[in-house]
Protein backbone atom coordinates (compact mmCIF):
# COMPACT_ATOMS: atom_id res chain seq x y z
CA UNK A 1 0.00 0.00 0.00
CA UNK A 2 2.38 2.34 0.63
CA UNK A 3 4.77 1.39 -2.08
CA UNK A 4 1.19 2.53 -4.14
CA UNK A 5 1.40 6.07 -2.80
CA UNK A 6 5.16 6.59 -2.91
CA UNK A 7 4.00 5.98 -6.94
CA UNK A 8 1.74 7.84 -7.29
CA UNK A 9 3.64 10.52 -5.63
CA UNK A 10 6.20 10.04 -8.14
CA UNK A 11 3.22 10.81 -10.90
CA UNK A 12 2.01 14.09 -9.22
CA UNK A 13 4.45 16.77 -11.12
CA UNK A 14 3.08 15.00 -14.18
CA UNK A 15 -0.32 15.86 -13.21
CA UNK A 16 1.15 19.32 -12.23
CA UNK A 17 2.20 19.78 -16.22
CA UNK A 18 -0.77 18.59 -17.43
CA UNK A 19 -2.77 21.21 -15.45
CA UNK A 20 -0.26 23.96 -16.82
CA UNK A 21 -0.97 22.50 -20.35
CA UNK A 22 -4.33 24.05 -20.05
CA UNK A 23 -7.28 23.18 -21.74
CA UNK A 24 -5.25 23.03 -25.05
CA UNK A 25 -3.81 19.14 -24.22
CA UNK A 26 -7.28 18.25 -22.89
CA UNK A 27 -9.87 16.43 -24.98
CA UNK A 28 -13.43 17.90 -25.77
CA UNK A 29 -16.15 17.92 -22.76
CA UNK A 30 -19.30 16.09 -24.55
CA UNK A 31 -22.08 18.63 -25.16
CA UNK A 32 -25.38 17.04 -24.88
CA UNK A 33 -28.11 18.43 -26.74
CA UNK A 34 -31.72 18.78 -28.27
CA UNK A 35 -32.36 19.27 -32.09
CA UNK A 36 -33.19 22.88 -31.64
CA UNK A 37 -29.90 23.66 -30.52
CA UNK A 38 -28.48 21.96 -33.42
CA UNK A 39 -30.99 23.98 -35.86
CA UNK A 40 -29.51 27.56 -34.16
CA UNK A 41 -26.21 26.02 -34.99
CA UNK A 42 -27.63 25.53 -38.88
CA UNK A 43 -28.70 28.67 -39.30
CA UNK A 44 -26.20 30.84 -37.35
CA UNK A 45 -25.53 33.87 -40.06
CA UNK A 46 -22.14 35.58 -39.07
CA UNK A 47 -19.18 35.07 -41.69
CA UNK A 48 -17.59 32.08 -40.28
CA UNK A 49 -17.73 28.61 -41.58
CA UNK A 50 -19.09 25.90 -39.94
CA UNK A 51 -18.18 22.13 -40.70
CA UNK A 52 -20.64 19.47 -38.59
CA UNK A 53 -20.37 16.48 -39.02
CA UNK A 54 -22.72 13.39 -37.69
CA UNK A 55 -20.89 10.28 -36.34
CA UNK A 56 -21.17 7.46 -33.82
CA UNK A 57 -18.81 5.51 -32.36
CA UNK A 58 -20.24 2.17 -33.82
CA UNK A 59 -19.60 3.25 -37.39
CA UNK A 60 -16.37 2.28 -38.78
CA UNK A 61 -15.96 4.47 -41.91
CA UNK A 62 -16.86 8.03 -39.29
CA UNK A 63 -14.09 6.75 -37.00
CA UNK A 64 -11.59 6.17 -39.89
CA UNK A 65 -12.42 9.87 -40.94
CA UNK A 66 -12.34 11.97 -38.02
CA UNK A 67 -8.60 12.90 -38.11
CA UNK A 68 -9.71 14.43 -41.38
CA UNK A 69 -11.82 16.80 -39.08
CA UNK A 70 -8.62 17.25 -36.32
CA UNK A 71 -6.33 18.07 -39.14
CA UNK A 72 -8.75 20.48 -40.50
CA UNK A 73 -9.43 22.38 -37.29
CA UNK A 74 -5.95 22.62 -36.50
CA UNK A 75 -5.32 23.80 -40.12
CA UNK A 76 -8.13 26.70 -40.11
CA UNK A 77 -8.02 27.56 -36.30
CA UNK A 78 -7.53 31.49 -37.16
CA UNK A 79 -9.54 31.47 -40.59
CA UNK A 80 -13.38 31.52 -38.94
CA UNK A 81 -13.85 27.71 -39.32
CA UNK A 82 -15.41 25.71 -36.47
CA UNK A 83 -15.97 21.84 -36.98
CA UNK A 84 -18.62 20.70 -34.69
CA UNK A 85 -18.31 16.57 -34.60
CA UNK A 86 -22.36 15.56 -33.95
CA UNK A 87 -22.55 11.64 -32.35
CA UNK A 88 -25.63 10.07 -32.80
CA UNK A 89 -25.15 7.49 -30.53
CA UNK A 90 -27.46 6.61 -28.28
CA UNK A 91 -27.74 9.09 -25.39
CA UNK A 92 -27.61 5.76 -23.11
CA UNK A 93 -24.29 5.21 -24.28
CA UNK A 94 -22.67 8.56 -23.46
CA UNK A 95 -20.64 7.58 -20.43
CA UNK A 96 -19.74 3.88 -21.88
CA UNK A 97 -19.04 4.95 -24.94
CA UNK A 98 -19.05 8.16 -26.31
CA UNK A 99 -17.27 9.93 -23.78
CA UNK A 100 -14.64 7.54 -23.07
CA UNK A 101 -14.10 7.18 -27.38
CA UNK A 102 -13.66 10.95 -27.26
CA UNK A 103 -11.13 10.75 -24.37
CA UNK A 104 -8.97 7.99 -25.33
CA UNK A 105 -8.61 9.80 -28.93
CA UNK A 106 -8.21 13.22 -27.38
CA UNK A 107 -10.66 14.97 -29.80
CA UNK A 108 -10.28 18.53 -29.56
CA UNK A 109 -13.01 19.71 -32.23
CA UNK A 110 -16.49 20.49 -30.16
CA UNK A 111 -18.43 17.18 -29.51
CA UNK A 112 -22.13 17.41 -29.18
CA UNK A 113 -24.08 14.37 -28.69
CA UNK A 114 -27.84 14.62 -30.08
CA UNK A 115 -29.94 13.69 -27.86
CA UNK A 116 -33.06 12.88 -30.16
CA UNK A 117 -35.10 9.64 -30.75
CA UNK A 118 -37.10 10.49 -33.40
CA UNK A 119 -34.78 9.75 -36.63
CA UNK A 120 -37.38 10.72 -39.02
CA UNK A 121 -38.20 14.30 -37.82
CA UNK A 122 -34.40 15.09 -37.00
CA UNK A 123 -33.21 13.69 -40.12
CA UNK A 124 -35.44 15.75 -42.34
CA UNK A 125 -34.98 18.91 -39.90
CA UNK A 126 -31.10 19.03 -40.07
CA UNK A 127 -31.20 18.49 -44.22
CA UNK A 128 -34.02 17.23 -46.18
CA UNK A 129 -31.45 15.82 -49.00
CA UNK A 130 -29.96 13.59 -45.81
CA UNK A 131 -31.39 9.92 -45.88
CA UNK A 132 -29.94 9.21 -42.60
CA UNK A 133 -26.60 7.30 -43.58
CA UNK A 134 -23.90 8.00 -41.53
CA UNK A 135 -21.53 9.30 -42.31
CA UNK A 136 -23.06 13.11 -43.06
CA UNK A 137 -21.49 16.63 -43.41
CA UNK A 138 -22.40 20.05 -43.70
CA UNK A 139 -20.32 22.77 -44.64
CA UNK A 140 -21.76 26.13 -44.74
CA UNK A 141 -21.64 29.97 -44.42
CA UNK A 142 -24.83 31.33 -43.94
CA UNK A 143 -23.45 35.09 -44.73
CA UNK A 144 -22.10 33.97 -47.90
CA UNK A 145 -25.07 31.64 -48.44
CA UNK A 146 -23.31 28.79 -49.38
CA UNK A 147 -23.58 25.34 -48.36
CA UNK A 148 -22.39 21.87 -49.57
CA UNK A 149 -23.47 18.67 -47.86
CA UNK A 150 -22.48 14.94 -47.76
CA UNK A 151 -23.89 11.55 -47.67
CA UNK A 152 -20.20 9.76 -47.45
CA UNK A 153 -16.95 10.04 -45.56
CA UNK A 154 -14.31 12.42 -47.07
CA UNK A 155 -10.74 12.38 -47.60
CA UNK A 156 -9.07 15.44 -46.45
CA UNK A 157 -8.80 16.45 -49.68
CA UNK A 158 -12.44 16.21 -50.16
CA UNK A 159 -12.99 18.41 -47.21
CA UNK A 160 -10.81 21.00 -47.58
CA UNK A 161 -12.30 21.77 -51.48
CA UNK A 162 -15.47 21.45 -49.54
CA UNK A 163 -14.19 24.09 -47.01
CA UNK A 164 -12.54 26.49 -49.56
CA UNK A 165 -15.72 26.26 -52.32
CA UNK A 166 -17.73 27.84 -48.70
CA UNK A 167 -15.54 30.01 -47.26
CA UNK A 168 -13.60 31.56 -50.24
CA UNK A 169 -15.19 35.02 -51.53
CA UNK B 1 -35.57 42.25 -54.91
CA UNK B 2 -36.50 39.40 -52.40
CA UNK B 3 -37.48 37.53 -54.53
CA UNK B 4 -34.20 37.41 -56.20
CA UNK B 5 -32.43 36.92 -53.41
CA UNK B 6 -34.51 33.92 -53.02
CA UNK B 7 -33.89 32.84 -56.48
CA UNK B 8 -30.34 33.44 -56.31
CA UNK B 9 -30.44 31.39 -52.71
CA UNK B 10 -32.31 28.18 -53.92
CA UNK B 11 -29.80 28.66 -57.47
CA UNK B 12 -26.77 28.56 -54.92
CA UNK B 13 -28.43 25.78 -52.99
CA UNK B 14 -29.07 23.34 -56.17
CA UNK B 15 -25.83 23.58 -57.62
CA UNK B 16 -24.03 23.16 -54.17
CA UNK B 17 -23.37 19.49 -53.71
CA UNK B 18 -20.55 18.36 -55.99
CA UNK B 19 -21.85 15.05 -56.24
CA UNK B 20 -25.95 13.66 -55.72
CA UNK B 21 -26.37 12.50 -52.46
CA UNK B 22 -29.10 10.16 -53.47
CA UNK B 23 -28.37 8.37 -56.83
CA UNK B 24 -32.31 8.41 -57.28
CA UNK B 25 -33.43 4.49 -57.13
CA UNK B 26 -37.30 3.83 -57.11
CA UNK B 27 -40.00 5.80 -55.87
CA UNK B 28 -43.11 5.07 -54.12
CA UNK B 29 -44.96 4.13 -56.57
CA UNK B 30 -42.65 2.57 -59.22
CA UNK B 31 -42.43 -0.43 -60.90
CA UNK B 32 -39.37 -2.69 -59.71
CA UNK B 33 -37.33 -4.93 -61.73
CA UNK B 34 -37.27 -8.63 -60.65
CA UNK B 35 -33.36 -9.63 -59.56
CA UNK B 36 -32.03 -12.86 -59.30
CA UNK B 37 -29.70 -12.96 -56.18
CA UNK B 38 -27.85 -15.86 -54.61
CA UNK B 39 -29.67 -17.00 -51.56
CA UNK B 40 -27.16 -18.51 -48.22
CA UNK B 41 -28.50 -22.12 -49.36
CA UNK B 42 -26.63 -21.55 -52.67
CA UNK B 43 -29.87 -21.63 -54.45
CA UNK B 44 -30.79 -18.11 -56.64
CA UNK B 45 -34.21 -16.25 -55.57
CA UNK B 46 -36.18 -13.89 -57.77
CA UNK B 47 -39.48 -11.75 -56.47
CA UNK B 48 -41.13 -14.15 -59.83
CA UNK B 49 -40.76 -17.24 -57.60
CA UNK B 50 -43.21 -17.01 -55.17
CA UNK B 51 -46.34 -17.16 -57.13
CA UNK B 52 -48.59 -16.16 -54.11
CA UNK B 53 -47.06 -13.20 -52.35
CA UNK B 54 -49.06 -10.47 -52.00
CA UNK B 55 -46.22 -8.09 -51.79
CA UNK B 56 -42.76 -8.72 -50.01
CA UNK B 57 -40.99 -7.15 -47.40
CA UNK B 58 -37.51 -5.91 -49.05
CA UNK B 59 -35.19 -5.13 -46.60
CA UNK B 60 -31.55 -4.22 -47.21
CA UNK B 61 -29.79 -5.13 -44.46
CA UNK B 62 -26.61 -6.71 -43.34
CA UNK B 63 -24.08 -8.64 -40.46
CA UNK B 64 -22.34 -6.21 -39.49
CA UNK B 65 -24.31 -2.57 -39.04
CA UNK B 66 -25.07 -2.17 -35.46
CA UNK B 67 -28.40 -0.45 -36.33
CA UNK B 68 -28.97 -4.00 -38.27
CA UNK B 69 -28.42 -5.90 -35.83
CA UNK B 70 -31.05 -3.46 -33.42
CA UNK B 71 -33.69 -4.36 -36.07
CA UNK B 72 -32.42 -7.68 -36.70
CA UNK B 73 -34.84 -9.08 -34.15
CA UNK B 74 -37.87 -6.91 -35.55
CA UNK B 75 -36.97 -8.08 -39.38
CA UNK B 76 -37.61 -11.54 -37.79
CA UNK B 77 -40.38 -10.99 -36.48
CA UNK B 78 -41.80 -9.28 -39.64
CA UNK B 79 -41.77 -12.34 -41.39
CA UNK B 80 -42.96 -14.26 -38.49
CA UNK B 81 -46.11 -12.50 -38.81
CA UNK B 82 -46.78 -11.07 -42.35
CA UNK B 83 -45.55 -14.15 -44.15
CA UNK B 84 -48.48 -16.27 -43.63
CA UNK B 85 -50.61 -13.29 -44.77
CA UNK B 86 -48.54 -12.94 -47.90
CA UNK B 87 -45.83 -10.43 -47.45
CA UNK B 88 -42.64 -12.56 -46.73
CA UNK B 89 -39.34 -10.63 -45.87
CA UNK B 90 -36.57 -10.84 -48.75
CA UNK B 91 -33.49 -9.61 -46.92
CA UNK B 92 -30.69 -8.25 -49.08
CA UNK B 93 -27.24 -8.08 -48.45
CA UNK B 94 -25.46 -5.05 -50.80
CA UNK B 95 -22.19 -4.09 -48.61
CA UNK B 96 -18.68 -5.29 -50.88
CA UNK B 97 -16.94 -7.91 -48.60
CA UNK B 98 -13.78 -6.51 -49.92
CA UNK B 99 -14.65 -3.03 -47.68
CA UNK B 100 -16.75 -5.20 -44.81
CA UNK B 101 -15.03 -8.36 -44.30
CA UNK B 102 -17.90 -9.20 -41.72
CA UNK B 103 -20.63 -9.21 -44.58
CA UNK B 104 -18.95 -11.92 -46.95
CA UNK B 105 -21.09 -14.63 -48.37
CA UNK B 106 -19.54 -17.29 -45.60
CA UNK B 107 -20.32 -15.13 -43.05
CA UNK B 108 -24.18 -14.29 -44.06
CA UNK B 109 -24.75 -18.06 -44.50
CA UNK B 110 -23.16 -18.73 -40.43
CA UNK B 111 -25.87 -15.95 -39.47
CA UNK B 112 -28.59 -17.01 -41.33
CA UNK B 113 -27.96 -20.41 -40.07
CA UNK B 114 -27.24 -19.02 -35.97
CA UNK B 115 -30.34 -16.97 -36.12
CA UNK B 116 -32.09 -19.45 -37.90
CA UNK B 117 -33.26 -16.70 -40.87
CA UNK B 118 -36.86 -18.51 -42.16
CA UNK B 119 -36.67 -16.29 -44.99
CA UNK B 120 -34.22 -15.66 -47.46
CA UNK B 121 -30.85 -13.67 -46.84
CA UNK B 122 -29.65 -12.78 -50.56
CA UNK B 123 -26.44 -11.81 -51.53
CA UNK B 124 -26.27 -8.49 -54.04
CA UNK B 125 -22.62 -9.22 -55.14
CA UNK B 126 -22.64 -6.66 -58.12
CA UNK B 127 -24.32 -4.23 -56.06
CA UNK B 128 -26.88 -3.49 -59.10
CA UNK B 129 -29.99 -4.23 -56.91
CA UNK B 130 -28.88 -2.05 -54.44
CA UNK B 131 -28.59 0.98 -57.03
CA UNK B 132 -31.81 0.50 -58.51
CA UNK B 133 -33.79 0.37 -55.27
CA UNK B 134 -31.57 3.93 -54.43
CA UNK B 135 -30.58 1.96 -50.77
CA UNK B 136 -28.75 4.19 -49.15
CA UNK B 137 -28.08 2.24 -45.98
CA UNK B 138 -28.67 -0.97 -43.99
CA UNK B 139 -31.24 -1.35 -42.31
CA UNK B 140 -33.48 0.17 -45.55
CA UNK B 141 -37.19 -0.98 -45.89
CA UNK B 142 -38.90 -1.30 -49.14
CA UNK B 143 -42.83 -2.71 -48.77
CA UNK B 144 -44.22 -4.34 -52.61
CA UNK B 145 -47.16 -4.59 -53.26
CA UNK B 146 -48.21 -6.78 -56.13
CA UNK B 147 -50.16 -5.93 -59.23
CA UNK B 148 -50.67 -8.27 -61.86
CA UNK B 149 -47.69 -9.44 -62.65
CA UNK B 150 -45.27 -6.94 -61.31
CA UNK B 151 -44.48 -5.32 -58.22
CA UNK B 152 -44.77 -1.59 -57.04
CA UNK B 153 -43.08 -0.36 -54.32
CA UNK B 154 -45.72 1.17 -51.58
CA UNK B 155 -43.24 2.31 -48.54
CA UNK B 156 -39.89 3.17 -48.46
CA UNK B 157 -38.01 3.60 -44.83
CA UNK B 158 -37.94 2.54 -40.94
CA UNK B 159 -39.20 -0.24 -39.74
CA UNK B 160 -40.42 1.90 -36.44
CA UNK B 161 -39.37 5.08 -35.03
CA UNK B 162 -37.03 3.65 -32.11
CA UNK B 163 -33.64 1.65 -32.82
CA UNK B 164 -32.57 1.58 -30.10
CA UNK B 165 -35.74 -0.12 -27.58
CA UNK B 166 -38.88 -1.72 -29.65
CA UNK B 167 -40.79 -1.03 -26.85
CA UNK B 168 -40.38 2.46 -26.84
CA UNK B 169 -41.31 2.96 -30.36
CA UNK B 170 -44.68 5.20 -30.86
CA UNK B 171 -44.77 4.53 -34.77
CA UNK B 172 -44.62 1.07 -36.68
CA UNK B 173 -44.42 2.48 -40.24
CA UNK B 174 -44.10 -1.16 -41.67
CA UNK B 175 -46.79 -2.36 -39.77
CA UNK B 176 -49.20 0.39 -40.49
CA UNK B 177 -48.55 0.36 -44.36
CA UNK B 178 -49.35 -3.42 -44.37
CA UNK B 179 -52.50 -2.84 -42.33
CA UNK B 180 -53.31 -0.16 -45.04
CA UNK B 181 -52.30 -2.20 -48.07
CA UNK B 182 -54.43 -5.87 -46.71
CA UNK B 183 -57.52 -3.32 -45.73
CA UNK B 184 -56.93 -1.92 -49.74
CA UNK B 185 -56.35 1.53 -48.13
CA UNK B 186 -53.72 3.99 -49.62
CA UNK B 187 -50.75 4.06 -47.76
CA UNK B 188 -50.29 7.14 -45.18
CA UNK B 189 -46.65 7.52 -44.76
CA UNK B 190 -45.10 6.08 -47.88
CA UNK B 191 -41.75 7.48 -46.66
CA UNK B 192 -39.93 7.80 -43.67
CA UNK B 193 -35.76 8.16 -42.83
CA UNK B 194 -33.76 6.54 -40.00
CA UNK B 195 -29.81 6.45 -39.31
CA UNK B 196 -27.98 3.41 -40.46
CA UNK B 197 -24.84 2.76 -41.50
CA UNK B 198 -23.70 3.64 -45.58
CA UNK B 199 -23.43 0.65 -47.84
CA UNK B 200 -20.48 -0.35 -48.45
CA UNK B 201 -20.07 0.50 -51.82
CA UNK B 202 -16.91 -1.27 -53.70
CA UNK B 203 -14.19 1.00 -54.35
CA UNK B 204 -13.92 2.72 -57.74
CA UNK B 205 -11.01 1.44 -59.61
Amino acid sequence: MKHMQLRFLAFLPLFGLLLLAGPAARAQQVRVVKLPALQELLRRSGDTTYVVNFWATWCKPCIEELPNFEQLRTRYARQNVRVVLVSLDFPSKLDAKVRPFVQRQGLKSAVWLLSETDQNAYIEAIDPKWTGALPFTVVYNNARQRRRSFEQALSAAELEAAVQAVRVP
Amino acid sequence: MLALIALLGTVLTLSSAFRPVAEGGYQVGDKVADFKLKNVDGKTVSLADNATAKGYIVVFTCNTCPYAQAYEDRIMALHQKYAAQGYPVVAINPNDPQVAPGDSYASMQQRAKTKRYAFPYLLDESQEVAHAYGATRTPHVYVLQRTGADFKVAYIGAIDNNTEDAKAATQHYVDDALAQLMSGKAVQTTSTKAIGCTIKWKKKA
